[in-house]
């Protein structure tokens, strides 16, 4: 069982410098525990620490998002819109590196369209949470 | 800015979205919460412009202004009642930039690290792959969506002979073709796989109907997360990932609730309308009597009320009848005639819809309601109004197991001493089915567009 996740993680992540890293990582980890030395060193690969990120990033969502009050869906839903937008940071890698053939517009749209989402979503959310705020007084 | 060291902003970045959503649990905190979400942007956007993976400027800025100035247009010119348009709209756009960024990776991949044109990881072209194609879907899923808004095409739902299947067929080969891809690494198989995934975004929208696209819309919203985290998990950036689940489950937690607020499950809304059921139903209530009311008798008998409920639906915001109704409420405080408001959560064609236009119009979201909060409160009320709402007041949906929408959550209006019920016509509402409220002793129907209706009410209520 353990040898099959491994070999399922080796998969998922064939990158030799993250599994030096990690290598030196669990080095240090056994010596701490004091553990016999098995032979096999595990690797703890890049794409397990982005599930064990994902996976918790998914409960404090599900926490997070309970909690908000019925009447700010809509709200909700513009500034969750905007955020998913950060994929822009993988937008302007693209756009800065020279393409070639039609590839060469792709970053620039995917910037040009994540930043109409960013602007455009934060600004409606702040239009709509205004109305919500001058009802106070 | 050495790799930890934008990791650590990434780490600040990601917290700030997390502050931004928690802040929306009130509407006292909920603006902090939009500046937490615009300063987690910017820092998130300022890191990767520092890092040594982006060389040139230029295409980035004239990309970024383009951006800011078309979206703060739109989003400053958009009427409040046509927002779930609009949502539908910028969630197809985060689809499209996900299918860029993914073409942008394979074609690209050293520049993003995750290996060398001939030889990316396995698990990356996966991801690249899932990446693109559920941007893809998100794309025309949203684009569909918007266009049955908008109005573009009919609210109904669009069923092709053997829908289901096809769909299922369509499925299995995004997955062969992932499997293909993993093995060619061609672009021409991550074309074919964009083009599938484009054509099942649209398959999976158009069969369902104008009301469910509450359910719809918040599952875009959750599949645009989905894909920020796809493209997380490509470029192995935690922030990414932790964004995208974010978005992800908020927009599975709405989809629950709005499914909850209409009794059905989420398989149910995705394959399935109502319509067939509807339409043996319509003939029975012919021979029933309906009493028509006056805007006059309205009036007076809201003037002569000791406290008053309004129930706003979609009807309220296609005839922009929202400010006519904050003008009424205003008459009512005046005479000391306490008014709240009660929303069903699938009133409106978004998750709270009905909240941001009354809200729009400046009535206090203090007096505005919740269907478990005030549900109790109208066998207590005097006059119901009801507003361009239909099937959230059925009663049948408690006491006729034949109904379509039996065992939904209904607002129980016909407790109340008086319904008065704002509608063009006595016609069925979305799910087809009619309404016995129509038919009690104490439902007046007021016949005509919401807006006029209500300002008649006004008028009268004025002059008296």
């Amino acid at each position: 069982m353990t040898s099959l996740f491994d070999t399922i993680c080796r998969f998922m992540d064939k990158n030799q410098n993250s599994i030096l890293t990690s290598k030196k990582l669990s080095e240090s980890l056994e010596k701490v525990k004091d553990m016999p030395s098995s032979g096999e060193v595990s690797q703890l690969s890049p794409f397990m620490i982005s599930l064990t990120v994902f996976i918790l990033a998914i409960f404090v969502g599900y926490y997070v998002v309970w909690k908000v009050t019925p009447a700010l869906h809509s709200p909700l839903m513009a500034v969750t819109n905007a955020i998913s937008s950060v994929i822009i940071v993988g937008a302007l890698i693209a756009c800065s590196i020279p393409l070639l053939g039609a590839a060469k517009y792709f970053g620039f749209l995917a910037v040009m369209l994540a930043a109409i989402n960013i602007f455009g979503g934060f600004s409606i959310t702040h239009r709509m949470l205004h109305m919500f705020h001058k009802k106070k007084s | 800015m050495s790799e930890n060291l934008s990791a650590f902003f990434y780490l600040i970045a990601s917290v700030c979205f997390i502050l931004a959503l928690k802040d929306l649990a009130s509407a006292k905190t909920a603006r902090r919460g939009n500046q937490f979400a615009i300063l987690g942007m910017g820092l998130a956007i300022l890191t990767t412009l520092l890092s040594p993976m982006v060389v040139l400027y230029q295409g980035i800025f004239s990309a970024l202004i383009l951006g800011a100035v078309i979206g703060i247009f739109v989003a400053k010119a958009i009427k409040m009642t046509a927002l779930p348009q609009l949502v539908a709209a910028f969630h197809s756009l985060v689809g499209l930039s996900a299918v860029f960024v993914a073409a942008a990776v394979l074609v690209q991949p050293d520049a993003f690290g995750v290996g060398f044109i001939g030889d990316i990881r396995p698990s990356r072209l996966i991801e690249i792959g899932l990446g693109g194609a559920i941007g893809a879907l998100t794309f025309t899923g949203s684009l569909v969506a918007f266009a049955k808004l908008q109005g573009i095409l009919t609210g109904k739902p669009h069923i092709l002979p053997m829908h289901f299947f096809i769909n299922i067929g369509l499925g299995i080969a995004i997955l062969s073709l992932l499997g293909l891809l993993l093995v060619t690494e061609s672009y021409a198989v991550f074309s074919v796989l964009i083009i599938v995934a484009l054509v099942l975004g649209v398959l999976l929208i158009i069969p369902i109907g104008g009301a469910d696209m509450p359910v719809i819309i918040s599952m875009l919203n959750s599949y645009s997360g989905w894909a920020a985290a796809g493209i997380g998990f490509t470029l192995a950036n935690n922030m990414l990932v932790i964004t995208g689940a974010l978005v992800g489950s908020s927009g599975a937690i709405l989809s629950y609730i709005m499914c909850k607020g209409m009794n059905r499950s989420f398989v149910n809304v995705i394959f399935g309308g109502y319509g067939s059921v509807a339409q043996e139903k319509a003939a029975s209530s012919e021979d029933k009597n309906v009493k028509a009311g006056s805007p006059e008798d309205a009036a007076f008998l809201l003037k002569n009320s000791q406290n008053v409920i309004v129930v706003p639906g979609y009807g309220m915001a296609v005839a922009h009848a929202q400010h006519a109704i904050k003008e009424l409420s205003q008459l009512l405080k005046e005479e000391s005639i306490g008014i709240k408001f009660a929303i069903h959560p699938v009133a409106g064609r978004m998750p709270g819809h009905m909240n941001v236009l009354l809200a729009e119009a400046g009535i206090d979201y203090e007096n505005v309601y919740e269907l478990e909060d005030i549900n109790s409160d109208f066998q207590n009320t005097d006059v119901v109004l009801v507003i361009g709402a239909n099937d959230v007041t059925n009663p049948a949906a408690k006491t006729d197991p034949q109904s379509p929408i039996y065992g939904m959550p209904i607002l129980d209006v016909e407790n109340a001493k008086t319904v008065f019920f704002i509608k063009r016509s006595l016609s069925a509402g979305y799910a087809g089915v009619d309404n016995e409220l129509f038919y009690r002793e104490n439902t007046y129907m007021l016949f005509g567009d919401a807006k006029k209706m209500t300002e008649t009410i006004v008028k009268s209520f004025k002059d008296d």
